[in-house]
């Protein structure tokens, strides 16, 4: 008398994969809410510093954005490791630092007029840039009455 | 035509549908640091415009120079602020500022009120970007904590938890006056 089933009768039953769709739908509104559509793809590399007095910035539609640093690995043949600028897709170097005169014209055009004195730049800049670039570029913000900016940093506790 | 029986949409291709949607969106989209300090810039000095004397009670200078060492002090950066083996800045100057800020005229050395109280951050073509924001951390902090003492004594809340007119009295208590001179040559 066997007390063991015989043999395998029934197969093993197959997982339900019913929730699949349902597992991934949540990962996806989960980078759908986390994250921000890519508008530029940098051409330079930063790594920006951190600090604890640091403030979430709101009004995102209202901030233009200045990077600064030293090239990405594929560029350096072109542009040498001196620190660059980058606006919207363009690089440039510290001799043209007045095009982000244009560049912030062209950015206040593009807003509502009633919106215009609430833009703020952010300035992205490398850990390791100087002070040199950084105030230069202050001077032209000055120069276009760009007054409001953020300088962007992670926030460390 | 007969209807199938009990048809049912196959929805085995949901998952599919879901997971070209995901890839869509982790290859377009960033996770960006949008956290950062803010700050107001002085316009530009127009032609033939004098700018008011400021007396030099009321000014506490911050000079970064290009070895990244920060002297500190009212009126003049005399005060060398220590930086401890890791490059972080000591308390001290977050004290400095504090004190010189609430002085409100009790020493004649330091500043009158905090409305005329002006900070003033000195850097030279070399400083390096980190430590900057370090000093700019700092400042920050020295008016932060003004506030939330002077919020927990005027409202028993600290300043991030008051409401918008509370804030702003506050904020007309302690303007924070954090002024960025040019780049001195080196």
């Amino acid at each position: 008398m066997s007390k063991f089933k015989r043999g395998t009768g029934k197969g093993m039953p197959a997982i339900s994969t019913a929730s699949l769709p349902d597992i991934v739908f949540m990962l996806l509104f989960f980078f759908m809410v986390t994250t921000v559509m890519r508008e530029t793809t940098l051409e330079i590399d930063i790594n920006p510093p951190d600090a604890t007095e640091v403030k979430k910035m709101d009004k995102k539609s209202l901030i233009s954005y200045i990077y600064i640093g030293p090239p990405i690995e594929s560029q350096q043949v072109n542009f040498g490791p001196a620190a660059r600028i980058q606006l919207n897709d363009r690089t440039f170097s510290r001799k043209e630092v007045g095009e982000i005169q244009y560049f912030i014209i062209s950015e206040r055009e593009a807003k509502h007029e009633k919106d215009r004195p609430y833009m703020t730049t952010s300035i992205k800049a490398d850990e390791n840039v100087t002070m040199g670039i950084i105030t230069d570029v202050k001077t032209e913000l000055r120069k276009v009455n760009a007054l409001k900016i953020n300088y962007s940093t992670k926030k460390r506790d | 035509m007969a209807r199938r029986e009990g048809g049912e949409i196959n929805a085995g291709s949901m998952a599919d549908i879901a997971f070209l949607l995901l890839i869509f969106f982790l290859v377009t989209t960033t996770m960006d640091v949008d956290t950062g300090i803010s700050r107001k810039l002085p316009p530009m000095p127009e032609e033939n415009i004098e700018t008011p004397e400021i007396h030099k009670r009321n000014i506490y200078v911050v000079l970064i120079n290009k070895n990244d060492r920060v002297l500190a002090g009212i009126g003049s950066p005399t005060n060398m602020i220590e930086i401890d083996g890791n490059g972080i800045i000591s308390e001290s100057l977050k004290e400095d500022v504090k004190k010189f800020v609430s002085n409100n005229g009790r020493s004649e050395t330091s500043s009158e009120n905090p409305d005329k109280a002006i900070v003033s951050l000195q850097n030279q073509e070399g400083t390096s970007y980190t430590m900057y924001i370090q000093v700019q951390n700092e400042l920050t902090k020295a008016y932060n904590e003004l506030r939330d003492e002077q919020a927990i004594n005027d409202f028993g809340r600290k300043f991030d938890k008051l409401d918008d007119t509370e804030k702003k009295k506050i904020q007309e208590i302690y303007p924070m006056k954090i002024s960025e001179a040019e780049t001195k040559a080196n």
